[in-house]
């Protein structure tokens, strides 16, 4: 059995977000880039899955240009076996998805992160598993493997699901696939720059959507303080001014 | 032409944000001159289906097949696009729930449409197509263009008022002509949360944080939130140490939320806590640390020991 990790390349989580170009763009200068959260996780239980034996390799896959290699030597300092970066720039979900479905067939195992932090698409793992015609499930909390079937915890609105179903599966992960994202370790850093990290060329195809700009969140009024002693006074406040009591 | 939405029910009755849906439906309906059909898959009385027409639906589409209680993604994304085409929808709007982030990708794909998650609001402009949405988990908004024939969206939750209009829907069944091959998905566990007023349905929502101290502190909470109907969440750390269960955790890497009122109690604040609660209308900060970032993103705040705030709390609520 193969698996393949889908690796979104994002700015830290901590990082300050400012616009240039009139705000059209995502300035990104200072910027510390990361796996994808939710990559990172995936990465983690597909390395858990081959520890316990019968996988064969984890590929991590990427779109995007040569400035995202680092993330990918990342992924495999973690653990993956080899890398794909497909050469483009991730233009909208549905031109990475259907880059992402050139090399994806022939894995038994496919995972995507719920949402990429950066634009929070929720969309690159459903629409692959769509132009492949594969079995998807989202909001996966838990995989395991048994014969030919994968068992998969998920959540669904008001409470959750464990089901069974075959291969080959797009998994779309989120909170609870595995518990702490591995870090590299200093021999998994060595071994990753002997790794393949081969690259491909972009397909044609078409984007969808299209950012025409972004804004900030207008600057929140000051926080209205109350004393200690006086705690119920908020009470009082949320129920006259604010009326949400 | 006409709009078509996804309609979400929980043993067979629809929430508020079925009808929030509908009514946003309705408003960009109205200004597009087109219908709004609402297609409902499940074991739904007529009476319950015939509410979505008190909120705008023109048409009401029910698929009542057992054999989509198994939730499978193609199946549902297969029933939903033969809807659209039949019905000649320009717009398709799905929930930005669980499932309705699971279907629309699919739906996209199937209808070649572009898709955009998580709107907040009705479009900027019907022609060109844009809309808004929060990115960088809440940090900043964006208008985002659909240039496809269709358009899909998911639409948050608590993102726009229901209103109820003088309007009568017909309630039609629907064949989607799903065949078994479709369904793969077998589910051998469901575990619903009963009895409680769930996280992303709440109206208020109370949360506790690392300053909570201890699994076993969490009673005035509970009060609270009994007193108030309230939803209970917490912050990661309470979660990793299974002081909470995993379901109520919030953030960026948990449930995002956007209630009219959080609590959030011995909670710091950090950026990835922020990314799931700060659309909430108004939240109340009870910290001991002046300098704690919460206080940043709050609207109202104590800097104080929550031991003795939250039973003050619950006093306050008694007299109101
Ligand atoms: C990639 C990533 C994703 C993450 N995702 C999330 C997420 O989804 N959700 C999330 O919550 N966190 C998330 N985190 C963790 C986040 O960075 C913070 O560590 C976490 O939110 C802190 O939780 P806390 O506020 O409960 O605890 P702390 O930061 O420890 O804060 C506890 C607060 O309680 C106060 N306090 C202590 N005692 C009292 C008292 N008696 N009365 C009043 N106040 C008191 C303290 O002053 C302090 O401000 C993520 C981190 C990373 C790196
Ligand atoms: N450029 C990309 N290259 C590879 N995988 C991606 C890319 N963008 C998104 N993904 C995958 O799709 C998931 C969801 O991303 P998104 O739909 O953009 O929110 C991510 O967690 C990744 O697993």
């Amino acid at each position: 059995m193969k698996i393949l990790v889908l690796i979104s390349n994002v700015p830290d989580t901590t990082t300050k977000i400012r616009f240039t170009g009139d705000n059209t763009s995502f300035d990104d200068a200072g910027v510390q880039w990361i796996i994808n959260p939710w990559d990172e996780l995936a990465l983690t239980r597909a390395m858990e899955l081959k520890e316990a034996g019968g996988i064969e390799k984890i590929t991590v896959a990427n779109v995007g240009e040569k400035a995202t290699e680092p993330t990918l030597r990342k992924a495999l300092a973690v653990g993956a076996d080899d890398a794909i970066r497909i050469d483009a720039p991730a233009k909208d979900a549905f031109y990475v998805a259907s880059q992402l479905a050139e090399i994806a067939v022939g894995y038994d195992l496919i995972l995507a992160g719920i949402e990429a932090s950066d634009y929070n698409g929720n969309a690159v793992g459903g629409m692959l598993a769509e132009i492949l015609d594969y079995n998807s499930v989202s909001a996966v909390s838990g995989i395991n493997i048994e014969g030919d079937k994968f068992i998969v915890n998920r959540e669904i609105d008001g409470g959750s699901q464990v089901l069974n179903i075959t291969g080959p599966l797009v998994a779309i992960v989120q909170k609870g696939i595995a518990k702490e994202p591995r870090i590299p370790a200093m021999r998994g850093i060595m071994m990753a720059r002997k790794k393949p990290l081969n690259v491909a060329n972009p397909i044609e195809a078409n984007e969808r959507t299209q950012f025409v700009n972004f804004e900030l969140p207008p600057p929140k009024a000051a926080c209205k303080m109350i004393d200690e002693e006086n705690a119920k006074e908020i009470i009082k406040l949320l129920h006259e001014e604010a009326k949400v009591l | 032409m006409s709009i078509l939405i996804y309609t979400e029910n929980w043993d067979g009755k629809f929430k508020k944000l079925s009808y929030e849906l509908v009514s946003y439906a309705a408003a960009i309906a109205k200004e597009m001159g087109s219908k709004v059909i609402a297609l409902s898959i499940g074991d739904i009385s007529d009476e319950e289906l015939s509410k979505l027409g008190d909120y705008g639906a023109n048409k009401i589409l029910t698929v009542k097949d057992e054999r989509f209680t198994s939730l499978d993604n193609r199946a549902i994304a297969n029933a939903v696009s033969a809807a659209a085409k039949i019905e000649d929808a320009k717009i398709v709007i799905f929930a930005n729930s669980n499932l309705g982030k699971a279907i629309a990708p699919r739906v996209s794909v199937k209808l070649e449409a572009g898709l955009v998650t998580g709107v907040i609001a009705l479009p900027i402009s019907i022609d060109p197509f844009v809309v808004q949405k929060k990115v960088f988990t809440g940090k900043a908004i964006a208008n985002v263009q659909i240039d496809t024939e269709v358009k899909i969206i998911t639409f948050s939750q608590n993102s726009y008022e229901v209103v109820e209009v003088e309007n009568n829907a017909t309630i039609e069944a629907f064949d989607p002509s799903v065949v078994d091959g479709d369904f793969s998905t077998t589910v051998t566990e469901t575990n619903k949360v009963t009895g409680k007023v769930l996280l992303t349905d709440a109206e208020i929502v109370i949360s506790g944080g690392r300053g909570m101290k201890s699994g076993d502190n969490w009673g005035g909470l509970e009060q609270l939130a009994d007193m108030l109907s309230a939803g209970l969440a917490c912050s990661r750390p309470v979660s990793d140490e299974g002081w909470r269960p995993h379901g109520e955790h919030v953030g960026q890497t948990g449930k995002i939320i956007a209630p009219n009122l959080y609590f959030a109690f011995g909670i710091s604040g950090a950026i990835q806590h922020l990314g799931g609660v700060s659309s909430s209308k108004v939240i109340v900060a009870v910290n001991k640390d002046a300098e704690a970032p919460i206080f940043e993103s709050a609207d109202y705040g104590i800097i104080g020991d929550v031991n003795k705030v939250i039973p003050q709390f619950i006093e306050g609520i008694k007299e109101l």
